[in-house]
Formats: structure tokens, C-alpha cells, sequence
């Protein structure tokens, strides 16, 4: 039987595709050293631990070499039929989520060497899931998207319950688990429903097979529908967040770090690439439902995070709020799609930096003071106020003061929706505009209790900082400050991206 | 030296404090000395960079912006770092120049609880910054980033050291402050789109408004957004709320900062931005800004009489004087808009002076309430009268600076620019004129409970120190200057007067 079948398929046509090895390079360069730590930790164990997290750290590093020289290349490559896209905006995100994966392995480092995890799978787990969105990057067909979302996201569930005799984590784990895989089917189901009406996976091919008949409408609205739901629930947008919450506060600290920044933009990249290559023919579809899922994300996220006492939830409230100002642009998408795909993007970019340098300091304090209490901050500027300031920064940041880094990733978002020039775009300017206000509060909330309070058990001896998570501070906060100074830098990767456009046709 | 000035001077100006403030957090917390060194240092260079600036300015061309550059910042958003002076900016920054220092010598000794000087100086420094920055940036990126800059700062200096509301106190200026720049950054942007313009430069949006005739609905909508920033800021009723409470809260410092430069941001906000870009919004507006503007006259001097607390008082009319000169800008005349200039600075050294005066009582007295002080002038009789001096500078005393600022905005309230209700202006006029004689009743009440008598059973016999050395430095150019203004106000309208023609001509008059 087998052999029948194969002798079949021997005689079918087979086109050798045209693999570009240099478009590659950083994916192959990190599979290589992924599966070096894995015979590190196999063949080595106890004495090769030590060598793990620094190896990972490399693996990461050493995976956006090959991303500057094709940067400096500059032509657009492409694979696959088109499936695999390697062009300024794939190359913008993998150095993002590479990055964002170093940081995050230095705020893992000390922390789980001196808690009761298992060390040398983790950074296994984080450098597949990290592979994934590196590949999500690229990702311009529906099952490259799918596979790609699945490597990256089956790791993040085990990382997720990574503390395993802490009831918590195992929670934390499980729910972001079922929600995820309830997600998984919903956005399946809509993209079967997509392949169906336009017979292709190809993101390209559906935009052009949706964007003109309307006897299709109902199911294609459908598909649309359901695509947006799957990954609503990703990026942790109202009403689908609540498995945020919980899975944040759950998980370790520099897990949540992890899923808070790079697997939401990992969420993002997926509908960055859906919606302006997909679906952009299909405005009358995704800008009401992005406009309800936006304003809806800001003012639910934001108003349920002026409760919170512990910093952990108040960041997944928060991080929820700021899923709604990245949803934003989308709105607007069928008026100006070039302006929201910059806002999108440059978001996602400026999101990554300051929040990864909130977690360092929530994970230095938390060395302390073994709590994540917003009462536990206090009095932080008289005993630390490196970290204090640090903190200052990064929630300043996030609220969107000027001059750092947030205050750029709102004003693009603002930009893209009054240049739209429709009452959408002006009631959900309005929206942003209320919303970043209230932000402030609970940000507020924070700041108080380090820079006004005294310390709660009157505790003030300094909190030792270990090396990588002064780095990991280092360079989070270096970048919020310069992306806030010299946005021109953040724009120098953000203006360049039509290409994306161009290949919708848009 | 020239070249230097033309190309680096405003930079210079601008950034020095925050090398300052950098060079600072490098230095351990324990050398406090070293901080207040370079602090007072860095100012004071600012200061003289000012001086230099104000010597190679070219007073014939006052209308015109000089010292520009203008260089590319974010490209992606065609805003560019481009910054100037012209006649309007150039007296409230020498007056941002001269505070600054001022405070720094004042705070040499009376750093307030919890001390901490280096923090405190940094977060002056950062402040410096930000107020020169908004006064020189000519473009409405770079402007805003500035108007911004200062929050956070003042934020911290309420909130740590502050008085016993100070948590409540902070975070209300904030949360005031941050909801009129959400609104101000969508109009700006709105600005942008409307005009189709390729650059957010104040003159070239200005220009490109006139030449596309952009509708009055437009315009109207626009100037609400950024009257909703500035409005805030200066603060106009009825959303002048926050200012007593930060002013009350706040540290001696803290309040003669905000009294002097940061109520002044608003204001010129108004005379730079929003009455040039937008002239039909503006004349749409003025009726409205005029009437608020009385209210706040009004509301203001009976705020005043009812207060038991020095500071809060003080405050209180603040929000009026702040009214006077928001109605010489609703005149839309230049003649109004002159008067509102002279205004700001006017109110920023008396208003700053007497803050500074107020701090000094509190740390002597411990307490602010009017009711348990009195007989200042037998206990400490230099400061008494500087209070008896200040206070009548404020209630606008001919012969001293407060009534420049005054006399001439009720004044042009009798003409308003054409095209306004003249009725309506002369109504204002006569209940901005009605404030004036509540002014004097709260003032004079004010000096009379606190100065004159016997001091009350609890201070009698407690050793009052009259100024200190560090006082007087920082005190005595500051009423220098106000009876020098007082007597020469052409050094204030000499400097405006030509670029304010510019403003008056943008609105078509």
C-alpha cells in the first residue's frame, strides 16, 4: 500500500523550490545553536548548566548577524511561491524578537538559578518558541502562519507552568493552554473557511480572491471573523483577555515578561500580515470589528487596572489596555493603510522596549522583597534609585510622556487615525486620547508607592542586582530613552515598509 | 562667537541643564555641596548664554525669530528639530533664566523634608530644560515633547516633597495636565492633516491655514483641542481646580516655579499657537475665553477672601491674575496681547516672590494659617515689608510691575479686535476692574493679618530670624526688577511689541 503510494507520488512533477540559504541564514543559525544547547544539556548535564544560558544568549545574538548583512542586502526575497517573504519589515521583526528573547534570557538567568526550576529545558523551550516567531516574520501563507504560531506558542504553555509544584503556575500554565488551543481551532476553522473560498493558502491569493465578489460575503466575513477571534485571543485583546491576568500573575516573572512582550507581537505580526495582506480589500469587515476590539481593549484594560494592587496583574492590565492602542491603527485600515501599518509596528517595536524594562525591575525588586504587591515598591527611591528611576522610566514610558520612548508609539497611533479623516478615525483618536489619561493612575499607583512611600517594613538595605539583569535594565531602558529622543531611529526601520503593501496590490 | 550663538546658542541653552542634571546623577548622593555647585553652575552658564543671546539679538528685527536652526529630527513625521527667538518668547525666557538660579540659591539651606538635594536639583535641572525648550521650539512636535518635559518633574517635586496632601495634590496636576495634551497633540495632528501639510513648523502651518482657507468649523474644533491643553495649564476656570491644591502642596520651590514659568506655558501657547494658526477659531473663541476669563477674575478674589491659608491664598490669586491676562488675549488686539505679555512676567516675579515669601514664613512659623500669624513686621521686619512691598506690587500699584500687566488688559478690553462683541468686552472690562478693587481688599487683608499687630501669644517669644543672606540674593533682583519694570515697562514692550504685530496681523488685523 505505502509502497504503491509513494511510487505514485514518484511519478507526480516535482519542482526542486529555490531555497535562498543566505534568506535563511538567521533561522538556520539559531535551529544549529538551539540544537547545540541540547547536547550541551544532554551529553553534559550538571557542568554543562552553567554554560546553557550564556549559550542562549549567543544563539540569539549570533542569529541577527545574518539579519544585518540581508538589512544591507536590501532586495526582497522570496520563497516558497511566495509563502516565505524575507523584506524590511520580516527583518524589523525577527531582530525584534530575537532581541527581546535576549533580554528576556537575562532576567531568566539568575532567576532560575536560584529558584526551583529545571534550567537547561527552559532555554530550549524559549529558543524554539523564539524560532517560531522569527519564522512568523516571514510567515505570508496560512499554513506557514499556523505552523509557525504553534512552534511558537506549545513551548510558551510549558513555560508558562515552569515552577511545577506551585499550584499557581500549573494554573497559569493550563489556562493559557486551553484558551490557546480553543483560539488555535477558532482561527483554523476561519482559515479553512478562507482557503475554501479563494482555493489557495497564499495570503496574496485570498486578498485578491475576497477583496472583489460579493457572493462570498457571509462566509468570507465569517472566516475573517473567526481569523481575528484566534488571534484577539493571542494578543490578549477584551473580550478575549481574560486568561491574561491569571497566566501573568501565575507564571514566573520572566515568563510573563516573555508572553507579555514577545508573544503578543508575535499575535500582532500575524495580524499585521493578515489584515494589510489579506484582508485590506475587506475593509467594511475588519475596521468596525478592530474599532470595537480596540476601544473596548483600552477602556476594559484600563479601568480594570486601576484595581489592581499587585504590579504582575497591573502589568497584564495594562499590557491589555496597550493591545487596544495597537489594535487602534487597524481600525482605519481600508483609508490609510501605509500610516496604520507604520503605527502598528512602530508600536510593537517601542512596546517591546519598555515593557521588558518594567519586568526587569518588577524581577530585581521581587529579589527583595518576594512579592509583587504594589505596596512592596515602597519607599524604592530612598534604598535603590537606580531601579526606582529605571521603573520611572519604563512606566512613564508606557503612560506616553514624552520624551520617552511611549509617547512616539501614541503619536503615530494618533497620526494614522486622524489622517484617516473619518469620524471613526476621529471618536477613536478621542477614545486613545481619554484612555491614556486614565492610564496614568494606575502607572501613577506605582510611582507613588516607590517615590513618596516609605518602605513597608521599614526594610532599606539596597537590593544586590546580579550582572545580566543590570545589562537586561541597561539595555531596555537605553532604548526606550533614545526611541522617545531620536524616534528618527525607530522610523529609519518603520518607513520602509511598503513592500508588505505593495504585494496586496494596496 | 557670533556664529557660535547663531548656531549653538538656543541648543545650548536648552541642553546644558541637562548635561547638568546627567553629570549629577553620576556623582554620589553624599556629596551635597558638589550638587548644589553644579547646579547653581549650570544655571548660571544657561544664564549668561542668555545674556550673550540677548546682547546679539537684533532689536529692530524683534518681530522676526533669530538665532534659528533648524535641523531634521523624525523625518517619518516630517517634524524638525527647528527652535528661535522672536520678541514674544525672548522675555519669558530671560525670566525662565533668571528664576531658576534664583530658587537654586534660595533652596541652598532650606532644602525641604526629605532633603535629598541631588535628586531635587536634577529634577530642577530637568525642568530648566523643559521650559526653555517649549519657549524656543518652533515646531509642534518638538513643542509638545518640551510642554511634557516639565511634568514629570514637578510631578515628583509636589509629590516627595511636598506638603501633607501631597499625594493628592500630584497626582491631580497630573492627571489635569495630561488630559489637555491628549487633546492638544489630536488637534495639533489634526492641524497637520488639515492644512495637507508637509512640516508641523508653527510659521509654515500658519501660512498654509490663510492660503487654504481651512473652514471656520474646522478652525473652531482645532482651537478647542488646544484649549483644552493650554486652558488647563494656565489655568482658566473651570479647570484652575488642580492649581491650588499643587500650589499649596508643593515645596517653596516647587510653587515658584510653577507660579513664575510653568502657568506661563499655557499663556504663550495661546499667543504662539493657537491665535495665529487658527485666527477664525480664535475669533470664534475670544467671546468665550474673555468670559472665562472674567469668571476666573472674579472666582479667583472670592477664592482669595475666603482662604485661612496663606499659600492657598497666594494661589487663589493666581487663577485671577492668570485672568487678567487671558482677557487681554481674548481682545485679540495687540494692544491686549502686549498687556498679556508683560503680564506673564509680571505675575511670574510677583507671584514667584511671593511664594518665596511665603516659604520663608512657613519655616520660621511652621504654619501658614493666617489666623495664628501676625506682627511680621516687629518680628521680622525685612520681610514684612518685602510681603507689604510684594503685595502691593500685585494688587498692580502704579509705579510698580503688576500694574502694567493690569491696567492695560482691562484697558483693551474697551476695543476689542473688529468683528467682537464690543458690548460684550466692555462688560468684561468693567467686572475685570471690579476684580482689581477685590484684589486690593485680599492683598491688603492678606499683609494686614500677617504683618501688622503683635505676634500672637504663641510666637511671641520665639526668636524670629529676619531674611537670610541667601534670601536676599535670591530675592532682591526679583523686586529689583519689579519696580525697574514698574518704572521702564518699555523694556517689556519694546521687546514684544513688533512681534506681536506679527501675531495681530495673523489674525487679520
Amino acid at each position: 500500500m505505502l509502497a504503491s503510494l509513494v511510487a505514485q507520488a514518484a511519478q507526480l512533477p516535482f519542482d526542486k523550490p529555490i531555497i535562498d540559504f543566505h534568506a535563511l541564514a538567521p533561522e538556520i543559525v539559531l535551529v544549529s545553536l538551539m540544537s547545540l544547547v541540547l547536547l550541551v544539556d544532554v551529553f553534559k548535564l550538571e557542568e554543562g548548566r552553567r554554560f546553557i544560558p550564556p549559550l542562549t544568549g549567543i544563539a540569539m545574538l549570533a542569529s541577527i548577524i545574518p539579519l544585518i548583512s540581508l538589512a544591507l542586502d536590501g532586495a526582497d526575497r522570496s520563497m516558497f511561491g511566495g509563502a516565505y517573504v524575507v523584506d524590511n519589515l520580516a527583518l524589523v521583526l525577527k531582530a525584534m524578537f530575537l532581541l527581546s528573547g535576549y533580554v528576556v534570557t537575562l532576567l531568566a538567568s539568575n532567576y532560575l538559578a536560584e529558584g526551583d526550576f529545571w534550567e537547561s529545558e527552559f532555554y530550549l523551550m524559549m529558543l524554539s518558541s523564539i524560532l517560531g516567531m522569527v519564522v512568523m516574520s516571514s510567515s505570508r501563507d496560512l499554513i506557514t502562519i499556523f505552523v509557525a504560531l504553534e512552534l511558537l506558542s506549545i513551548p510558551a504553555y510549558l513555560m508558562a507552568s515552569w515552577e511545577k509544584r506551585n499550584l499557581r503556575s500549573n494554573e497559569a500554565g493550563l489556562k493559557y493552554y486551553l484558551m490557546g488551543v480553543f483560539a488555535s481551532a477558532l482561527m483554523l476553522y476561519g482559515m479553512s473557511l478562507l482557503f475554501g473560498v479563494s482555493g489557495s493558502t497564499l495570503l496574496t491569493d485570498i486578498g485578491a480572491a475576497i477583496s472583489g465578489g460579493d457572493s462570498s460575503t457571509p462566509i468570507v466575513t465569517l472566516g475573517i471573523v473567526l481569523v481575528i477571534v484566534g488571534f484577539g485571543f493571542k494578543v490578549s485583546a477584551v473580550p478575549f483577555h481574560s486568561w491574561a491576568p491569571d497566566t501573568y500573575e501565575g507564571a514566573p516573572t520572566p515568563v510573563t515578561a516573555f508572553l507579555a512582550v514577545a508573544s503578543k507581537a508575535a499575535g500582532f505580526v500575524a495580524l499585521i500580515q493578515l489584515v494589510f495582506i489579506g484582508f485590506l480589500g475587506r475593509a467594511d469587515v475588519v475596521e468596525p470589528m478592530m474599532w470595537v476590539l480596540a476601544a473596548a481593549s483600552m477602556t476594559v484594560g484600563n479601568l480594570i487596572a486601576l484595581r489592581q494592587t499587585n504590579v504582575v496583574r497591573l502589568l497584564a492590565y495594562s499590557g491589555v489596555a496597550q493591545a487596544g492602542f495597537m489594535l487602534a491603527p487597524f481600525a482605519v485600515v481600508g483609508t490609510n493603510a501605509e500610516d496604520a501599518l507604520t503605527a502598528v509596528v512602530t508600536y510593537v517595536l517601542i512596546y517591546a522596549s519598555m515593557n521588558l524594562a518594567a519586568f526587569a525591575v518588577v524581577i530585581a525588586v521581587s529579589r527583595k522583597t518576594q512579592s509583587g504587591e504594589v505596596s512592596s515598591f515602597g519607599g524604592l527611591f530612598g534604598y535603590a534609585p537606580g531601579l526606582a528611576v529605571a521603573m520611572t522610566i519604563a512606566l512613564a514610558a508606557l503612560a506616553g510622556i514624552p520624551p520617552l520612548g511611549g509617547w512616539f508609539a501614541k503619536f503615530v497611533v494618533f497620526r494614522a487615525l486622524v489622517a484617516a479623516d473619518s469620524a471613526a478615525g476621529y471618536t477613536l483618536a478621542l477614545v486613545v486620547a481619554v484612555n491614556s489619561v486614565i492610564a496614568f493612575y494606575y502607572y501613577g499607583m506605582v510611582l507613588k508607592a516607590m517615590w513618596f512611600s516609605d518602605a513597608p517594613d521599614g526594610d532599606t538595605s539596597p537590593i544586590r542586582v546580579p550582572v545580566s539583569l543590570v545589562s537586561a535594565l541597561t539595555l531596555t531602558v537605553a532604548a526606550t530613552i533614545l526611541f522617545g529622543m531620536f524616534p528618527g531611529l525607530i522610523g529609519h526601520f518603520t518607513g520602509n515598509l511598503q513592500g508588505l503593501l505593495a504585494a496586496a496590490g494596496g | 562667537m557670533k556664529d557660535f550663538l547663531n548656531d549653538w546658542g538656543l541648543t545650548t541653552m536648552v541642553f546644558l541643564p541637562l548635561v547638568g542634571a546627567v553629570v549629577m546623577m553620576l556623582i554620589p548622593k553624599a556629596e551635597e555641596e558638589l550638587h548644589k555647585f553644579i547646579a547653581l553652575l549650570t544655571t548660571l552658564v544657561v544664564g549668561v548664554v542668555g545674556v550673550f543671546l540677548t546682547a546679539n539679538f537684533d532689536w529692530d528685527r524683534s518681530k522676526d525669530l533669530q538665532f534659528v536652526v533648524d535641523k531634521g529630527w523624525i523625518d517619518v513625521i516630517h517634524s524638525r528639530y527647528t527652535v528661535g527667538v522672536d520678541g514674544i518668547a525672548m522675555p519669558l525666557i530671560l525670566l525662565t533664566l533668571l528664576v531658576v538660579p534664583l530658587i537654586i540659591i534660595y533652596s541652598w539651606n532650606h532644602f525641604p523634608e526629605p532633603h535629598n538635594p541631588k535628586a531635587f536639583l536634577i529634577l530642577m535641572l530637568v525642568l530648566d530644560t523643559g521650559m526653555i525648550g517649549s519657549f524656543v521650539a518652533q515646531d509642534l512636535i518638538l513643542f509638545f515633547v518640551f510642554f511634557e518635559v516639565v511634568l514629570l518633574p514637578m510631578y515628583f517635586m509636589i509629590g516627595v516633597w511636598g506638603g501633607e496632601q501631597r499625594q493628592y495634590a500630584s497626582i491631580k496636576f497630573f492627571l489635569y495636565t495630561l488630559f489637555g495634551s491628549a487633546f492638544m497633540i489630536v488637534a495639533f495632528l489634526a492641524l497637520f492633516f488639515v492644512t495637507g501639510a508637509e512640516t508641523f513648523n508653527m510659521v509654515d502651518l500658519a501660512r498654509l491655514v490663510r492660503e487654504n482657507d481651512v473652514a471656520r468649523n474646522t478652525q473652531i474644533l482645532i482651537f478647542g483641542g488646544m484649549f483644552m491643553g493650554f486652558g488647563i495649564k494656565v489655568p482658566m476656570f473651570p479647570f484652575h481646580t488642580w492649581l491650588p491644591d499643587a500650589h499649596t502642596q508643593a515645596p517653596t520651590q516647587g510653587s515658584v516655579i510653577l507660579a513664575a514659568v510653568l502657568l506661563k506655558l499655557g499663556t504663550y501657547g495661546f499667543v504662539r499657537i493657537a491665535l495665529p494658526m487658527l485666527p477664525e477659531g480664535a475669533m470664534w473663541w475670544a467671546p468665550i475665553i474673555g468670559g472665562l476669563a472674567c469668571i476666573g477674575i472674579i472666582y479667583g478674589a472670592l477664592g482669595c477672601l475666603a482662604q485661612t491659608d496663606m499659600k492657598r491664598l497666594i494661589a487663589f490669586s493666581s487663577v485671577a491674575h492668570m485672568g487678567y491676562v487671558m482677557l487681554g488675549i481674548a481682545t485679540l488686539t495687540d494692544f491686549g496681547i502686549n498687556a498679556a505679555i508683560f503680564g506673564m512676567v509680571a505675575h511670574g516675579l510677583i507671584t514667584g516672590m511671593l511664594f518665596f515669601i511665603a516659604g520663608s514664613v512657613k519655616e520660621r512659623f511652621h504654619t501658614l494659617e493666617i489666623a495664628r500669624l501676625g506682627g511680621l513686621l516687629k518680628q521680622a521686619p525685612y520681610m514684612g515689608w518685602m510681603l507689604g512691598f510684594t503685595s502691593m506690587a500685585s494688587l498692580g500699584l502704579p509705579g510698580l510691575a503688576g500694574f502694567w500687566g493690569e491696567f492695560p488688559a482691562i484697558l483693551s478690553a474697551y476695543n476689542p479686535a473688529e468683528g467682537l462683541n464690543v458690548g460684550l468686552f466692555r462688560f468684561y472690562m468693567f467686572i475685570a476692574a471690579l476684580g482689581t478693587v477685590l484684589a486690593a481688599a485680599y492683598l491688603l487683608w492678606l499683609f494686614q493679618r500677617t504683618a501688622f499687630g503683635t505676634p500672637k501669644e504663641e510666637f511671641a517669644h520665639e526668636h524670629v530670624h529676619d531674611a537670610h543672606l541667601t534670601e536676599w540674593i535670591a530675592w532682591l533682583p526679583m523686586l529689583v526688577l519689579i519696580v525697574v519694570l514698574g518704572f521702564l515697562p518699555v523694556l517689556i514692550f519694546g521687546m514684544t511689541s513688533d512681534a506681536v504685530q506679527v501675531v495681530a496681523q495673523a489674525l487679520g488685523r
